[in-house]
């Protein structure tokens, strides 16, 4: 009855995402700490589905970060996603499509107060012309990279050469999701979903076969905060978010854990290791943690491509449980090495969390 | 300059955040940081709305403002569609243009916030880049970043990224055309005078507390006094 009340909710907040020809711009932290995760965006869009994603080495960092560190004026902000727009408009697209959470609030908020003020939108034009001799269209159509896994979800289980389920038991795998907070939280009408209940994670989850855990602090904040943590005095607030989560989570035993933010994988992923070394605590089976996944490694993985070819050896928590409990084939002692098998040596292991 | 409060609402962050909040304290309610520091999202738009001059002026000189998550969620349970959070951006906007920011110790983080990410996007061309985020900075990276990092060439190549690499694809080189445009958005959007003004007034601070630059830098970028967080009295 209550689920059916929620997918009522979640029919209310679906977006229109067209299906082909966009305009893609990668994200800062990501490209940092999931490079695999972005290749494998554009190997599934474009070489497995084949629809076209253009992207251009000329774009640059939206600015996010550092304006969600008060490090530079609106103005600046503004004018620099002027710029990527302009690149869209020059490449010959309408539908812009950003692989950053950060980035994809940071166009949703300036394309709103671009329409509530237009007088704004004006002088952003004149200063892109002044610094750059670039002029630009608003996209058509703006969206999350995880909006069109979310639209080929149904496309890629089609293609699944793994279900999410546990081998061992026969029950479907039981996943949290956790969505950015810069994806719906401003503009929630802009998600899949909404803001309260959004379905662009748990919809691949089930389309893939796995069941969605719903808990007490499921919307609650990674912890990132920006400043808190990119300064180093201030990142108790950023591990204290993420450990009251997990406190929450721990007691439905989630197999893994499916986010669509760049840094919140990253933060899921790493304080996992710091309150392991520091309180003993592990969240996972066995003295592992709770292997922290983005979606287009969820998908690499249920189509069958090989874990360290997609970058999972870059996580701090291991994820050979999960991929144990969906009975994929993975070769251990390949996990660092580099191409053609150079020997990189491998990361020491952690004192207390358990890793392979 | 004009009254605090009008430059205040000069911003259009300020115009949309602030429009008619009834003080519920729904956003304190919800808010990642009100649960960590001494903070309140509620009193900040009680001051910003008394319109009290020396009230907002204690503001912007405060550490109060600098708690911020700027996580939004604020916004999404806001009955009234406010947005402090918003407000939050607007008034350390003023309180950076203004200097006040080096009144207090969050304030002062600007000074190592600016000269990361600002350099990263006018040297890269990214926020955040393996050549400046060093794992002795950031040991919770793990020892995985470590080796990561020590291998970045190999470690990347193994993922199919174009590290440093002409053309499109992860971490490729930004070409040199397109820094030189991300300068000249600084220069003519008043990027390059926020850089100018964080880094004249922290200059001056730095001097006053007997410190050179680089020591002013690991002070502010490393240093947390007790009393900010609720578990401290």
């Amino acid at each position: 009855m209550i689920y059916q009340g929620k997918q009522k909710i979640w029919a209310d907040y679906q977006k229109e995402i067209p299906d082909n020809h966009w305009f893609y711009v990668r994200s800062c932290i990501r490209q940092n700490f999931f490079p695999g995760a972005e290749k494998m965006f554009l190997e599934i869009c474009r070489n497995l589905l084949g629809r076209d994603f253009f992207e251009t080495e000329y774009h640059t960092t939206c600015g996010g970060i550092a304006y969600h560190c008060d490090t530079i004026p609106q103005e600046t902000v503004m004018t620099i996603v002027a710029r990527q727009f302009a690149l869209m408009t020059e490449a010959g697209y309408e539908n812009y499509v950003a692989s950053c959470i950060t980035s994809f609030g940071n166009y949703t908020e300036i394309i709103e107060t671009w329409r509530e003020f237009p007088e704004l939108e004006t002088k952003i034009r004149e200063l892109l012309w002044k610094a750059c001799r670039r002029e630009f269209k608003i996209p058509k159509y703006l969206a999350h990279a995880s909006d069109l896994i979310y639209k080929y979800r149904n496309e890629i289980a089609a293609r699944a050469k793994y279900r999410l389920i546990n081998r061992h038991t026969g029950e479907p795998l039981k996943a949290v999701e956790h969505i950015g907070c810069h994806y719906a939280k401003m503009f929630p009408s802009r998600g899949v979903g909404g803001a309260e209940y959004p379905y662009v994670l748990a919809g691949m989850i089930e389309a893939w076969g796995g069941n969605v855990i719903d808990y007490p602090e499921r919307r609650h904040c990674c912890g990132y905060g920006f400043r808190q943590y990119h300064v180093k005095a201030n990142r108790g607030y950023s591990l204290s978010n993420t450990h009251k989560k997990f406190e929450s989570m721990e007691p439905y035993h989630p197999d893994f854990i499916l986010t669509n933010c760049p840094g919140c994988p990253y933060f899921m992923d790493r304080w996992q290791y710091v309150i392991a070394e520091t309180e003993g605590k592990t969240y996972g089976e066995n003295g592992y943690g709770i292997p922290v996944l983005t979606y287009e490694e969820l998908a690499s993985l249920v189509l069958g491509y090989d874990p360290w070819d997609i970058g999972l050896q870059l996580h701090q928590v291991a994820v050979e449980p999960l991929l144990d409990k969906i009975g994929i084939e993975y070769d251990p002692k390949a996990k660092y090495l580099g191409l053609d098998e150079k020997d990189l040596m491998k990361p020491e292991l952690p004192g207390v969390l358990r890793c392979c | 300059m004009g009254k605090l409060y009008d430059e205040l609402l000069k911003d259009y962050r300020a115009k949309e955040g602030l429009k008619t909040c009834i003080n519920c304290g729904t956003c304190t309610a919800i808010c990642p940081a009100a649960e960590f520091y001494k903070y309140d999202p509620r009193k900040v738009m009680d001051i910003v709305q008394s319109k009290d001059e020396a009230e907002i002026e204690k503001l912007l000189k405060s550490d109060f403002i600098w708690y911020c998550g700027e996580c939004m969620s604020c916004v999404t349970r806001c009955p009234r569609r406010n947005g402090p959070g918003l407000v939050i951006m607007a008034l350390r906007n003023l309180s950076a243009r203004l200097g006040y920011f080096v009144c207090s110790e969050k304030g002062r983080q600007l000074y190592p916030l600016t000269r990361i990410l600002t350099g990263n996007i006018l040297n890269y061309g990214y926020c955040v880049y393996p050549d400046t985020f060093k794992w002795e900075d950031h040991v919770e990276s793990g020892p995985v970043w470590k080796w990561h990092t020590e291998h970045i060439e190999d470690t990347m190549a193994r993922v199919g990224a174009n590290f440093k690499g002409d053309g499109p694809g992860v971490l490729r080189k930004i070409p040199r055309e397109s820094l030189d445009e991300l300068k000249s958005i600084f220069d003519v959007t008043g990027g390059t005078e926020r850089i100018e003004t964080v880094e004249r007034y922290s200059k001056e601070k730095a001097e006053e507390l007997g410190m050179d630059m680089e020591e002013y830098f690991r002070e502010t970028f490393e240093h947390t006094s007790s009393g900010h967080l609720n578990s401290e009295d």
